[in-house]
């Protein structure tokens, strides 16, 4: 070994050492390069998961606005109240538009389900049991999707201002993840629902 | 995702690869005796071929048999919802997504749970019908989280990997061990390390020692994947009280009707083994009372703090979490309020009885209520109609089953000729109402019928739904 690099002349060490590195330094960028990727593909993915949870709290409702109507119909404000924020929300666009919609929607289910206190009667039915389970399920569901989301972005955010990702960054344009927040206080202020 | 698990393997990495450095020794001194020393190389070899094929045959054993062995059945939605909603809300969360693990149930009053996958997308997570009934819905999520935790860690494949580790090591100690004491003279042409008595004795050692550390690295091992999958589920969650009342519930119990196998106990979220010193060097899970206080201590829900609270019950300045992960996702993160639950839900026998419920229809049998309160259990599939209480002697109607009244005029009782009596429920709690022939008929909550025999006329009374 010695005596093959004595035999080579400085100049072509010097090309063979420029080689490595510049191959080390290829190497190390396309891997950060696929890291940042993957992690903004899953930042979007779980974009999308919000808005299948979302849709799946939609179609929820139908079946439990009629579930409540055959017990409670005097009722009918607040059930209106919770048909007509589902409608809306369906039809939204835009993230701030949706957001807003399904904020106030949330605010209609959450009263829905204050009223729903008064009739024992609607409690005990099994019917409504079912479809209580799988609200608090989706409403979870929701949640978790938007925490998620934030971690995803949290993640994504961090590696892209690391070394050595944010050089790489910088060159193929991978913008800053946004954070889910909710801004709308109305949500924030809604009462926990207690049964 | 990725380096946060490679990060926390890295400890573990770590511990695994002072197993391999055994495993290597004694294929070293292996090949030292039987071939002397141009052997030794070829034993390091020879030792790692065995691991490599004994480990090629624990990853192709599978997941199917595990759950097989356990006794568990699979669920679909309509099954659980509640056990499957939090499963999902679960893979969700630690972003699984949309390949949800498969749920199972496993007939077994122990409250425990498990989860096997070696991939994330051939994941499994079996929760005990013990587990159903006495948790509630934060408790169970927190336990599911947990499992997902160890789905997401990759923690199953990770202790098969040592457990192989383990085994080989135990097989070259034995092979080592015989070697020494029985074939001393074996080996022809070799001048050096003969029967030295120094190189026996080193080896004797060797052999005696190699399968006992192992086997405490390899419990270390898995107790440190234990602290790992909690802090999973606290940062999934973002609940850790919800796992730490859990955890407490669990090592509350102590009947069993099934002890499981020694070889599955790691798999468990709690020790399912009695007997066994909760503390001792040889536990593969960490105390239960250490856990519960770890999670009850977090000031908030993120890996960070799961690390301060650590410290905090152990003592100490050893870190749970790898530094990495730390960096990556180790903010303070907020806990959230406890989920809110139907007054119904959280009365335990209510529980229990779903639990019940929900075994049954499993193991395929149809669950009937009678009026007096009796459940009366029948196989599916079963051609009778009409099957009398144990208790009261009420004929009660099976679901589902086409009723020989309906299709043989002839064995109608003389009461029903003059057609049927309409009867409109008042509440859906219990009712009594008179027969025109002046026998009472009791009506249960749970009726699922719509249609009821009088028993003393042999009337058909149709029931309305009150309005």
């Amino acid at each position: 070994m010695t005596t093959i690099l004595l035999a080579l002349s400085t100049g072509a060490i010097t090309a063979i050492i420029a080689v490595s590195v510049l191959a080390l330094f290829t190497i190390v960028g396309i891997a950060t390069f696929n890291a940042l990727v993957t992690l903004r593909n899953q930042m979007k993915n779980a974009w999308s998961q919000i808005d299948v949870q979302l849709k799946r709290r939609h179609d929820l409702i139908p079946n439990l606005v009629e579930t409540v109507k055959g017990y409670a119909s005097h009722e009918k404000e607040t059930l209106d109240r919770v048909i007509s924020a589902r409608s809306r929300a369906v039809s939204a666009s835009g993230i701030e538009q949706q957001t807003r919609a399904e904020s106030e929607l949330s605010g209609a289910l959450g009263r829905l389900m204050l009223v729903v206190e008064q009739y024992p009667d609607l409690k005990a039915n099994q019917n409504f049991l079912a479809l209580q389970e799988e609200l608090t399920s989706t409403e979870n569901r929701i949640g978790f999707s938007r925490q998620h989301y934030n971690d995803s972005v949290m993640g994504y955010n961090t590696k892209r201002e690391s070394f050595p990702a944010n050089v790489i960054a910088g060159m193929f344009q991978f913008k800053e993840g946004t954070f889910f927040e909710i801004e709308d206080a109305a949500e924030r202020a809604t009462p926990k629902v207690k049964f | 995702m990725w380096e946060a698990i490679r990060d926390n393997h890295r400890r573990s990495w770590l511990l695994v690869s002072v197993m391999f450095g055994i495993l290597a020794v004694l294929g070293f001194a292996l090949g030292g005796a039987f071939a002397g020393d141009d052997g030794v190389w070829w034993g390091v070899v020879g030792a790692t071929v065995l691991w490599a094929i004994l480990l090629v045959l624990a990853l192709a054993g599978g997941d199917d048999l595990i759950l097989m062995t356990s006794g568990a059945r699979e669920v679909a939605r309509e099954d659980a919802p509640q056990l499957w909603n939090v499963v999902e809300e679960m893979s969700i969360a630690s972003g699984l997504g949309g390949k949800m693990p498969r749920v199972f149930i496993v007939e077994d009053t122990m409250p425990n749970a498990f989860a096997v996958g070696r991939r994330r997308e051939h994941a499994a997570v079996a929760v005990t019908s013990g587990l159903l009934a006495r948790l509630d819905r934060d408790e169970l999520q927190g336990v599911v989280a947990h499992e997902i935790g160890h789905i997401v860690n990759r923690d199953v494949s990770f202790m098969v990997m040592c457990s192989v580790m383990l085994g080989s090591i135990v097989i070259l100690s034995e092979i080592l061990l015989r070697v020494i004491v029985y074939g001393g003279g074996r080996r022809r042409g070799s001048s050096k390390g003969g029967g030295h008595p120094a190189v026996l004795i080193g080896g004797l050692v060797l052999a005696a020692l190699a399968p006992i550390l192992a086997q405490a690295i390899y419990f270390a091992c898995s107790r440190r994947r234990e602290y790992l999958a909690d802090a999973s589920a606290a940062r999934f969650t973002r609940y850790p009280q919800g796992l730490a009342s859990a955890l407490e519930k669990i090592s509350a119990q102590h009947a069993s009707s099934r002890e499981p196998s020694r070889a599955l106990a790691p798999l468990y979220i709690v020790n399912p083994l009695r007997g066994m010193k909760a503390a001792s060097l040889f536990a593969t899970h960490p105390p239960i009372e250490k856990r519960v206080a770890i999670l009850r201590r977090m000031a908030g829900a993120g890996y960070k703090d799961y690390d301060v609270a650590y410290r905090g019950v152990v003592g100490g300045k050893e870190r749970m979490i790898g530094a990495r992960t730390l960096a990556r996702q180790g903010e303070s993160v907020g806990v959230r309020e406890p989920t809110a639950t139907p007054d119904a839900a959280k009365d335990p026998i209510g529980r229990a009885h779903d639990a019940a419920e929900i075994v049954g229809r499993l193991a395929g049998l149809v669950t009937m209520h009678c009026a007096c309160g009796v459940w009366i259990k029948v196989p599916q599939g079963s051609k009778r109609a009409l099957v009398p209480c144990p208790r009261c002697g009420r004929d009660n109607v099976v679901p589902g089953v086409a009723r020989p009244a309906e299709t043989s005029p002839a064995s109608v009782p003389a009461g029903a000729e003059h057609g049927p009596l309409q009867y409109q429920r008042r509440t859906n709690g219990w009712e009594s109402f008179r027969c025109d022939c002046g026998r009472t008929v009791q009506l249960s909550p749970g009726l699922a019928t719509s249609r009821v025999r009088c028993r003393g006329c042999g009337r058909e009374i149709a029931l309305v739904a009150s309005a």
